[in-house]
């Protein structure tokens, strides 16, 4: 909502500047999202009256006027302008001024004839658009006045973004309430006289939709000279409001709407059959509207209609047809309620949002459309003459919301508040908003007023008393709570280490969106079916993500593609999982590893990242129970098909680590190594208090062994050979070399495992470990046919 | 018996010669060992009278003293030189960068949760989570804002067609804790938010922190200390803060904040007594609790704290940004 602060400060004007009004506004919460000033600053423009207008000898479009600009001498002055006629009063700008647009005037000859300024549009002033003719200025300002003056551009327009549970402020008169009584006044309202009829047309109303429309106020005023102008006053109030002129009928119900917060409408009488019946629309109904957009209707949708149909969209926008224009003489001038939820629904469906609907949708007061037509029909006759008509107020009463009375007690303002406020200063409060107070025991009965729908319980009363007093007068304190020690499972791993580990271990961490391109999804993740959305950002944003490795793969693809050589990037996260129509969102950590294995450096040779450096780093994240892990071969539609393992914690399977799938790599342009890995969070936080088991003070032994086996035995299972062979004296097993190539045959390959045995009471003799690791290699060669290495 | 006198002086220059430590060892095993010279001498004193043996056994060890301090010195000598030579070998360009992984950072956002948490759980809140696809009822519904309220145009919503939406803010793990809990109640719901809307100054996908109070005795004032003191610690300073009213449908005063930067006011986060409504919704007496709500944009604190000037940098995952965060 915007208006114009010296509008405002008609209706009331507190002693603080523009700063302080602003602040004033902003603290009531009706929150200033701009000030600008009403007009540009005009030097040397000042009102000058046209004394004489005589064609121009040598150019049939131009007239060359004498002008009293207030000063001692006469100006002549060329003037293009259609309206340029002795007796008009319109702004000059005298030599010397810089008009708006950057324009300097000069003392110049035009065609031959000397012209000493320039008179001036609207739109040359930065007034409007209007570049038609001359700005004619009415009021009859002395020549010489400063134009600023002449039309009160020493004003600020206020643009308030209204929360939409203050419809009841869409209006300066709305606006106003609010200002007084923070400056501790109850507005008074804007005096609206009757006006008589003055002859007897009439035009029928029938309300055949009474809960969407209870109440319907029209009047016919016939005989209007819809070519008057529309005052130039009323014209800078609405322009200082952000609507633009439209002829003066529309004029004039915008003028009222914005006054008094009612939308009106106005409709070209002879172009009306038979009567007015607001009802729901027709099934296949259609309907043409003023901005010459055609929209079929549903049944839900609420219209304006004669005996020929629809002939507006109720509470939205009016008919092209039945539209008043520069011919009509007689008017139908139309304040209705529409019920909000209606008006609403229509208004999105249709995708027609205006200042109508905009109020309508936020309540508009259901008792006064009689006050605004009474209102907007003194302006018409002051504007555009005719004759009224008698007041037509069609109501269905049963139907108009009521406004309940609110129990409010000083004790839950205490409670809410944390402070307590007078029983006077309550009360002044409430009336100053225009409430009906009345003692009862306990507190107050309040009657909220009809234009305040958003006032339904004692919270909003209480709201009321804290947002007029100034939130600032509540005073600030610590909460008080008794103190409890919450649960905090030792067993338990924390997300927060585990994002240390990954940073310790260079990576840094990204933040992808949790929706993805569909295609490269499928492609990463095919098992799992992705929940698209039905209003997608974009089509590359259009399933929520079943997995983490599209967001880093695209994440690292960027970086790349900006020159970097190495990059390390985790991310932590919910992914959304649609199995059997059940939605899960299990929290998942994933990475990537783009580039060589170390930040360039002397000293270590310079090399790739591979699968093991990356499974270096999930075995971290596991901790201490790496050695519960498991990795087994397994395939994953975004990786390599060699170099992919499934990570199993318990024998659970805990997610996928592997190169990046070399199709993939070529799609996305990547020449680098890449691994991935993603890992069930849930699982990676699963850990258990520590128990303690006594060791054995008893000397270990250690014996080193290579085996030569085949490229197919795995190093998991002669791990497992070497464990079951060795029974409990083996304390320690470590795989520490892999070899292949001289003195090992081609498809083979040699394993170098580091054995410490130990027994937990004594110590061992050199015949039992000599007779453990014949046990051992007997094994090995039995099982995996593996040899020692000669 | 020898010349005790050209033995020590014959000690003597040997030793002065000697130029490695082995050497002086061969020195004292000539001169001092089992076999050696001195030690010969000291044998032969059972040869010489009784009445003589204390005056030269007196002698012989004197010369042995002298024998054994001037190889003790030697042997020092030389050792030192040998450590000085080698520590002199041994020197190094400290300047040269140290070897090994260079630590990664956390996202900004991250790092701005996590201060944002600490902050609250210092003071014994607990920090809860929720789903980010959300129904109806969680997200609007049980927050007081039925179907066609217009506060629901204020927040563009991500749509499944099916009745669910990507939450389009962490309030609805407010009513997932008060459906679970009774009072009192003190939480922290931190996390991923999201809206339909993209341009210069909106991301489709954000961050809130949520944070609930609700108790026998939880007023506006206590809203407003504890929110003060949080961005007074969060951005480390004496701030000023204004709380102006404003509108939300689940509470009730309702409240945004605003500190004082250097261009006027910014405002930071939304907040307000929790609507009874809402409390009733969720099965808490609304006479005897009262309780306060808040929620903040976790990158608008970011930029603020951070100077960062672009909100689009956050999801660009650009490492020239993201390491600036260490």
């Amino acid at each position: 909502m915007k208006f114009s602060e010296r509008w405002l400060r008609e209706w009331v004007d507190p002693a603080v500047d523009t700063d302080g009004l602003v602040e004033q506004l902003t603290n009531a919460g009706l929150e200033v999202d701009a000030v600008e000033p009403a007009g540009e600053t005009l030097v040397k423009v000042v009102v000058g009256q046209v004394l004489e207008a005589v064609p121009h000898p040598d150019a049939d479009s131009l007239t060359v006027c004498t002008v009293d600009a207030g000063g001692a001498e006469r100006l002549t002055i060329v003037c293009g302008a259609p309206n340029a006629r002795a007796g008009l009063v319109a702004p000059v700008a005298l030599a010397g001024a810089r008009l708006p647009d950057g324009t300097r005037i000069r003392r110049s000859r035009i065609r031959g004839q000397a012209s000493e300024g320039m008179l001036c549009s609207a739109r040359e002033l930065g007034l409007g658009e209007d570049a038609d003719g001359l700005l004619e200025l009415d009021g009859a300002p002395a020549p010489g006045t400063p134009v600023s003056v002449a039309l009160g551009l020493d004003d600020a327009c206020i643009d308030v973004d209204l929360t939409p549970n203050r419809g009841d402020c869409l209006c300066v008169e709305g606006i106003a309430r609010d200002v007084a009584a923070v400056n501790g006044q109850r507005l008074v309202p804007l005096a609206v006289t009757a006006v008589a009829a003055a002859c007897d047309a009439a035009f029928p109303v029938r309300l055949d939709a009474p809960a969407a429309c209870p109440r319907y106020v029209g009047r016919v005023i016939r005989g209007i000279d819809p070519r008057s102008p529309t005052p130039r006053w009323m014209v800078e109030r609405l322009r200082r409001s952000g609507v633009r002129t439209l002829g003066p009928v529309v004029d004039v119900t915008n003028y009222v709407m914005l006054e008094l917060g009612h939308p009106m409408h106005a409709f070209d009488l002879e172009r009306l059959r038979d009567g007015i019946v607001v009802r729901h629309a027709a099934a296949g109904e259609q309907v043409t509207l003023l901005d010459e957009s055609t929209h079929a209707l549903a049944e839900e949708d609420l219209v304006i209609a004669d005996a020929g149909g629809a002939v507006a969209l109720a509470g939205i926008m009016g008919g092209l047809d039945s539209a008043v224009g520069s011919v009509t003489r007689d008017v139908f001038l139309e304040c209705a309620w529409f019920e909000p939820r209606g008006i609403g629904v229509t208004a999105r469906r249709l995708g027609l949002h205006t200042d109508a609907s905009h109020r309508f949708e936020r309540h508009v007061n259901p008792h006064g459309q009689v006050r605004a037509v009474e209102r907007a029909t003194a302006l018409l006759l002051d504007i555009v003459g005719g004759a009224a008509g008698p007041l037509q107020d069609t109501a269905a009463p049963d139907h108009l919301p009521a406004a309940p009375a609110v129990h409010l007690r000083p004790e839950r303002i205490r409670r809410l508040l944390g402070v307590d406020v007078s029983p006077g200063a309550v009360r002044t409060v409430l009336e100053c908003l225009h409430m009906e107070v009345a003692e009862v025991a306990g507190g107050w009965r309040v009657t909220p007023p009809p234009f305040r729908p958003d006032i339904a319980i004692e919270a909003d009363l209480v709201e009321e008393v804290a947002r007029i007093r100034g939130f600032a007068a509540i005073p600030e304190a610590a909460p008080v709570a008794a103190l409890e020690i919450p649960p905090r499972p030792e067993g338990r791993g924390s997300l927060r280490e585990l994002r240390r580990v990954l940073l310790a271990r260079g990576y840094q961490e990204a933040v992808t969106y949790s929706f993805v391109d569909a295609g490269l999804q499928a492609r990463m993740d095919g098992r799992t079916t992705a929940i698209p959305l039905s209003n997608p950002i974009s089509s590359d944003m259009g399933v929520m993500r079943t997995s983490l490795l599209p967001g880093l793969l695209q994440a690292a693809v960027h970086n790349v593609n900006r020159q970097q050589e190495r990059v390390r990037l985790f991310e932590s996260g919910l992914v959304f999982l649609d199995e059997d129509g059940e939605t899960r969102q299990p929290s998942r950590l994933g990475g990537i590893a783009v580039g060589r294995a170390v930040p360039p450096q002397w000293g270590i040779p310079d090399r790739p990242v591979d699968f093991f450096d990356v499974k270096g780093d999930v075995e971290a994240l596991f901790g201490v129970r790496a050695r519960g892990l498991e990795f087994e071969p397994a395939s994953h539609p975004a990786l390599h098909p060699g170099q992919c393992a499934l990570v199993r914690v318990d024998g659970r399977a805990a997610g996928h680590l592997g190169l990046l799938h070399p199709e993939l790599a070529r799609a996305h342009k990547i020449t680098a190594a890449a691994v991935l890995f993603e890992l069930d969070q849930d699982l990676l936080l699963e850990g258990k208090v520590p128990a303690f088991r006594d060791f054995s003070r008893h000397p270990a032994v250690r014996r080193d062994l290579s085996v030569v086996v085949d490229e197919t035995v795995s190093a998991a299972a002669v791990r497992n050979c070497v464990g079951q062979a060795a029974g409990d004296v083996l304390q320690n097993l470590e795989l520490f070399d892999v070899y292949r190539g001289e003195g090992i045959d081609s498809g083979q390959k040699s394993l170098t495992l580091s054995l410490t045995f130990q027994a937990p009471s004594r110590t061992l003799g050199e015949a039992e470990v000599e007779a453990s690791v014949s046990t051992i290699l007997d094994s090995l060669a039995k099982h995996l046919g593996a040899a020692l290495r000669g | 018996m020898a010349d005790l006198d050209a033995l020590v002086e014959s000690a003597r220059s040997e030793a002065a010669r000697a130029r490695e430590v082995r050497e002086v060892e061969a020195l004292r095993v000539r001169f001092l060992g089992k076999q050696g010279l001195i030690t010969g001498e000291l044998k032969g004193l059972g040869r010489l009278p009784a009445e003589e043996r204390p005056a030269a056994g007196k002698r012989i060890n004197a010369a042995k003293e002298a024998v054994e301090a001037l190889i003790r010195t030697r042997r020092e000598s030389l050792e030192r030189d040998a450590m000085d030579a080698r520590l002199a070998g041994e020197r190094v360009d400290v300047t040269l960068p140290g070897r090994g992984e260079v630590p990664g950072g956390l996202h900004p956002v991250t790092r701005t949760l996590e201060r944002i948490e600490d902050f609250f759980v210092s003071i014994g809140f607990q920090v809860a989570q929720g789903p980010e696809i959300e129904d109806d009822f969680h997200n609007f519904e049980a927050l007081n804002i039925p179907a066609h309220h217009p506060a629901r145009a204020m927040q563009d919503t991500f749509y499944f067609g099916d009745g669910r939406v990507l939450r389009t803010h962490t309030s609805p793990v407010q009513i997932r804790v008060m459906q679970a809990a009774q009072p009192p109640l003190r939480i922290i719901a931190p996390g991923r938010v999201y809206r339909c809307d993209s341009d210069l100054t909106h991301t489709p996908m954000f961050h809130q922190v949520e944070g609930l109070m609700v108790g026998e005795d939880v007023t506006m004032a206590h809203l407003k200390g504890i929110l003060h003191a949080f961005l007074r610690g969060f951005f480390e300073a004496e701030l000023e803060v204004r709380f102006r009213p404003s509108y939300f449908p689940f509470t009730e005063p309702s409240a945004e904040v605003d500190i004082l930067g250097d261009n006027g006011w910014l405002e930071v986060l939304g907040c307000g007594m929790v609507h009874p409504q809402v409390l009733d919704n969720v099965g808490i007496d609304s006479e005897r609790y009262t309780g306060f709500a808040f929620g903040m944009g976790v990158e608008r604190l970011a930029m603020l704290r951070y100077r960062i000037n672009d909100l689009r940098m956050f999801f660009e995952n650009d490492l020239r940004f993201l390491g600036q965060f260490r």
